[in-house]
């Protein structure tokens, strides 16, 4: 089971967590102007790489905050969380980061 | 291809066993082929035998990054129905159940299909009518599938516990007896023996690195572990992995890669008779001719290529297990393991071209491809040796997903397959 950081709470165990797939998918401003291959692509298309994945959590059962992760998908190690809003992380640098260490 | 039978059972017997051969060859790739198929599990082996005994193109490599059969096809738990809702999964499924009823006498190789009966729980008001839904469905389609009382499922198989007082009570059930189970293993090893047989290159240990492309943007060859391989065609069948290998030629996938776990008990006598399954509290149990238990349930909350998973998901497993089953509550478990399976949005597969020429998909199975495997290669092979898709197939194209199109087998039944 996974200890996963919520950036509100610290550190809980995965059993409080609900997992929220693909994070920083951008819900068009102009649905009306967009095609259905941008459509298909914001509905169902998805990045699901082996290595690094950025990706929502709900921390559902305790602040019930959404929140986002960079994880290995190769390890399920979770290299950093951080709140809605802020920007993706540059994964190279934490990918350098975690080799380091 | 050595032919089995009782005679040369005896015959070999005779001679101490000293006389069997390998049952497929070891061989060099060859620098060009025809069709090149990425992945040596069932449902890539089966493509690569239809593709020489149907459609007469024996030009063909399977390339495989381990050993042939080692992903999700060693790694399922062998259960084959085809009581899916909608009318293009029921033509699919019910395809591949019609060829696993030749399929020993067809490959020469006992894969020890049993149709046992596949029995699927009904534990609420919604379940029973969804399951009675399925079961008009089916009989429409011609699918059998029939509505039983709790009284009658447990009278098809005993060890159920059908108290008033469970947890989840048992409201009913709807039974597919033709289906059942077959030794996975022997699903690909007889389609290795029987395509190798035909001249298809079975080649272990060669992985790919990258797709080639041309100026026209086709496919023109694999960079392998092993070398470079040209192809004029080549089929990726390679189920959690389809989206890394796609995005080696620039193709998006619409799926998300989750592991699937799987276990066993201690192997004991003969006590259970069929396939029971329980969408609703997540648990699917039969017993394998060893006599070991095989148990699994749904897919892992979040996606990942570990191919393991939290122990809490077969801890929750089992603990429906031991409420069905409450003669199980002693029996040890012996193994458990995961394989990554790749879902797509609506639950159903993605069979066809793709938007690169000469390429083709067959993936998006989820935890629910074992039972097509025969099927899945009868159309794939079609669909590569035409350069266009298999009528039962056409439905499943990857265009569905701009046109709309979805077999949305996931909200028929509310959970994974």
């Amino acid at each position: 089971m996974l200890l996963i950081h919520c950036p509100y709470c610290g550190p809980r165990p995965e059993l409080e967590f609900r997992y929220g797939g693909e994070a920083h998918i951008v819900r068009a401003e102009d649905p009306s102007q967009k095609s259905d291959a941008e459509w298909a692509d914001f509905l169902y298309f998805r990045t699901n790489p082996r290595g690094l994945h950025v990706e929502r959590w709900r921390h559902v059962h305790g602040c019930a905050r959404f929140f986002n992760a960079v994880r290995d998908t190769t390890s399920d190690f979770i290299l950093t969380t951080y709140r809605i809003g802020e920007p993706k992380p540059d994964l190279e640098a934490l990918a350098a980061k975690r080799g380091a260490q | 291809m050595q032919k089995f039978s009782g005679l040369a059972l005896l015959r070999q017997g005779l001679g101490g066993h000293l006389g069997w051969q390998p049952q497929w060859r070891n061989p060099e790739p060859k620098p060009a082929y025809d069709v090149v198929i990425v992945g040596a599990g069932g449902h890539g082996l089966a493509t690569a035998y239809y593709l020489a005994k149907e459609h007469g193109i024996r030009n063909v490599a399977v390339l495989e990054k381990g050993w042939l059969g080692g992903g999700n096809t060693g790694r399922n738990t062998t259960i084959i129905r085809s009581n899916y809702l909608f009318d293009e999964s029921a033509a699919l499924y019910d395809h591949a159940v019609k060829l696993w009823e030749g399929l020993t006498q067809e490959l020469n190789y006992n894969i020890m299909f049993s149709q046992r009966g596949v029995m699927m729980l009904a534990h609420t008001v919604h379940d029973v009518q969804v399951f009675k839904r399925h079961v008009h469905a089916n009989r429409l389609n011609g699918v059998d599938n029939e509505w039983l009382t709790p009284e009658q499922a447990k009278e098809f198989c005993p060890p159920l516990n059908i108290a008033a007082n469970m947890r989840y009570p048992i409201l009913g059930a709807a039974l597919q007896r033709r289906g059942g189970t077959a030794r996975h293993d022997a699903v690909a090893w007889g389609y290795a023996r029987a395509a190798d047989a035909m001249g298809v290159d079975i080649i272990q240990n060669c992985e790919v690195k990258a797709i080639r492309r041309n100026a026209q943007g086709a496919v023109e060859a694999l960079e392998t572990s092993r070398g470079t391989i040209r192809a004029k065609k080549v089929g990726v069948v390679v189920a959690g992995s389809t989206s890394v290998v796609m995005g080696m030629a620039g193709v998006r996938m619409p799926l998300e890669s989750y592991p699937l776990q799987a276990l066993v008990s201690e192997p004991v006598k003969p006590v259970f008779p069929c396939v029971v399954m329980s969408n609703t509290i997540h648990a699917y149990i039969s017993q394998s001719d060893k006599g070991e238990l095989v148990i699994g349930a749904g897919t892992d909350a979040y996606t990942s290529y570990t191919q393991r998973g939290g122990l809490h998901i077969t801890t929750h497993t089992l603990d429906a297990i031991c409420e069905l089953f409450p003669m199980f509550r002693r029996m040890r478990m012996l193994r458990n393991w995961g394989g990554i399976v790749d879902v797509t949005p609506d639950r159903s597969p993605i069979i066809g071209k793709t938007p690169v020429p000469g390429l083709y998909v067959n993936c998006g199975w989820g935890t629910g491809g074992f039972k097509a495997t025969p099927g899945s290669g009868h159309v794939f092979a079609h669909t590569i040796a035409k350069d266009e898709p298999h009528p039962i197939a056409a439905p499943f194209n990857l265009d569905r997903f701009k046109a709309g199109y979805l077999i949305d087998e996931a909200a028929a039944a509310a959970v994974a397959h």
